[in-house]
């Protein structure tokens, strides 16, 4: 039986809770968290019910801050989450996975992490560090970026990242050795006869369909695709879409042809929601159709992005859907995204958001 | 007896944001007068309560970009030269936004 649902968000200045029961009608705010750093990536490990937060201050650095108590008390570590001297230095935690009894850290510059201690101590995965690619990367707006983190479900040795701007890569033993899959995503920013380049694309956003570990969908700078090889072919799903241009993404909780966007009006016209009314997309067809989903969402005058982790899904039935905006709001629905209601306003910029279920 | 100036440990003063970090941290901390440098200061801190050095320093090493760590009234380095009774103080600097 369903307790509490909780939304996690991170923000600019801290981590956020919020707490519902399964009608999720009413939330209450809990926070800031994390003593206010920007946290840029906050997830649940369900097995323990162990909050972790990924983020970077400027004053103080890298860090993974943990609550053992949905988000009351919080300790801090970055003991191993350290390139060797000499090198340019961890500027920030982008991304946190679970995979079994593994916890993964993706960071500015981009680069993996493993802790095997529940986020104690981390260990660099230098695999991907030593991927010939490597010199040639390029940081995205935000920087050098591992901001997806995906582990299969079902064999811990495979992962896939993606990494602004280098694109996506893979590893099929645990972290040692890579490859890159991004064949069929464009590079529209690359001249003319460059634009299907091995690398170099500028993922924003990896997700994985549920119980289809192979069926990955990716919002790019420049387009929007799925792959139903674990990324080794890549095909534009953009037909239908306002815009080939936005951050999240979010897989359904069950349903692997349903997923969720947030298209944004074009990477040189603002970068905020198209002709100022908010919409989320979604498709129950893995790409085919989309539809556009307004009801509660403001539908005019609104100039807010979302980015790239700022919107998820419970595993609920039916299944909720939240994202949080660069004006610090948060949005959610209880049917699929049916309709919104707004839970929150005047929070710091969103920069993620995760959710957890509670059981009784 | 009078005090032997060579044994009169280095004060460190240490921000409030960086204290509230650690919950056994004090705002005012005494270094035995053996410390040589700045570096070896924040390692002393580290031993004390540890992870502190990462959140002075980074790994190139250097202390942080928006970290100050002021010696005899100067911006200072991790090589920075320590004597006895000197204070040590570290600030946050000007960041954010």
């Amino acid at each position: 039986m369903t307790n509490k649902v909780l939304i996690l968000v991170g923000t600019k200045k801290g981590a956020f809770v919020l707490e519902s029961d399964a009608a999720r009608k009413s939330w209450e705010l809990r926070g800031p968290y994390c003593e206010t750093w920007p946290m840029n990536h906050v997830i649940a490990d369900p097995a323990t019910g162990t909050i972790l937060a990924g983020g970077g201050s400027e004053w103080f650095g890298p860090a993974v801050w943990k609550s053992d108590d949905l988000g009351t008390t919080w300790t801090h570590s970055s003991a191993g989450l350290a390139y060797p001297e000499g090198e340019t230095p961890i500027k920030a935690v982008w991304s946190l996975a679970k995979s079994g009894a593994s916890l993964y850290a993706g960071v500015d510059p981009a680069g993996l992490f493993r802790s095997d201690d529940g986020g104690e101590t981390w260990n660099h995965l230098a695999g991907l560090q030593n991927h010939p690619s490597r010199p040639h990367w390029n940081p995205g707006g935000a920087g050098l970026i591992l901001h997806s983190l995906l582990p299969h479900p079902e064999d811990d040795k495979r992962l896939w990242v993606g990494i602004s701007a280098a694109g996506v890569f893979h590893t099929a033993d645990g972290g040692e050795t890579w490859e890159t899959r991004n064949r069929g995503t464009r590079a529209d920013f690359m001249p003319e006869d460059q634009r299907y380049p091995e690398f170099g694309q500028c993922v924003h956003c990896l997700v994985m369909a549920p119980g289809m570990p192979d069926r990955l969908y990716q919002q790019n700078h420049c387009g929007m695709y799925r792959s139903d090889d674990g990324g080794r072919q890549w095909t534009s799903i953009e037909a239908g879409l306002p815009s080939s241009f936005g951050f999240p993404a979010a897989a359904h909780p069950r349903d692997p042809s349903t997923l969720y966007l947030l298209p944004l009006n074009g990477d040189s016209a603002g970068r905020y929601v198209p002709d100022g009314k908010a919409a989320v997309w979604r498709t129950r067809d893995g790409g085919e159709t989309w539809e556009d989903l307004r009801d509660g969402l403001p539908q005019g005058n609104t100039y807010f992005g979302v980015l790239r982790q700022a919107m998820a899904t419970d595993r609920l039935e039916p299944a909720g859907v939240y994202f949080g905006t660069s004006t610090g709001s948060l949005y959610a629905s209880a049917d699929e995204g049916d309709s919104w209601t707004c839970v929150a306003q005047h929070l710091p910029t969103v920069l993620s958001v995760e959710t957890m279920v509670v059981e009784a | 007896m009078a005090e032997d100036p060579a044994s009169r440990p280095v004060v460190v003063k240490l921000p409030a944001a960086l204290v509230r970090l650690f919950p056994e941290a004090t705002r005012q901390v005494e270094i035995p007068a053996s410390v040589a440098t700045v570096g070896d200061a924040i390692d002393a801190l580290d031993r004390r309560w540890p992870g502190m050095r990462d959140r002075i320093c980074d790994t190139t090493p250097c202390i942080r970009r928006h970290m100050n760590v002021f010696v005899r009234g100067e911006r200072s380095d991790l090589e920075t030269r320590l004597e006895p009774g000197d204070e040590m103080v570290v600030l946050t600097a000007i960041s954010g936004g």
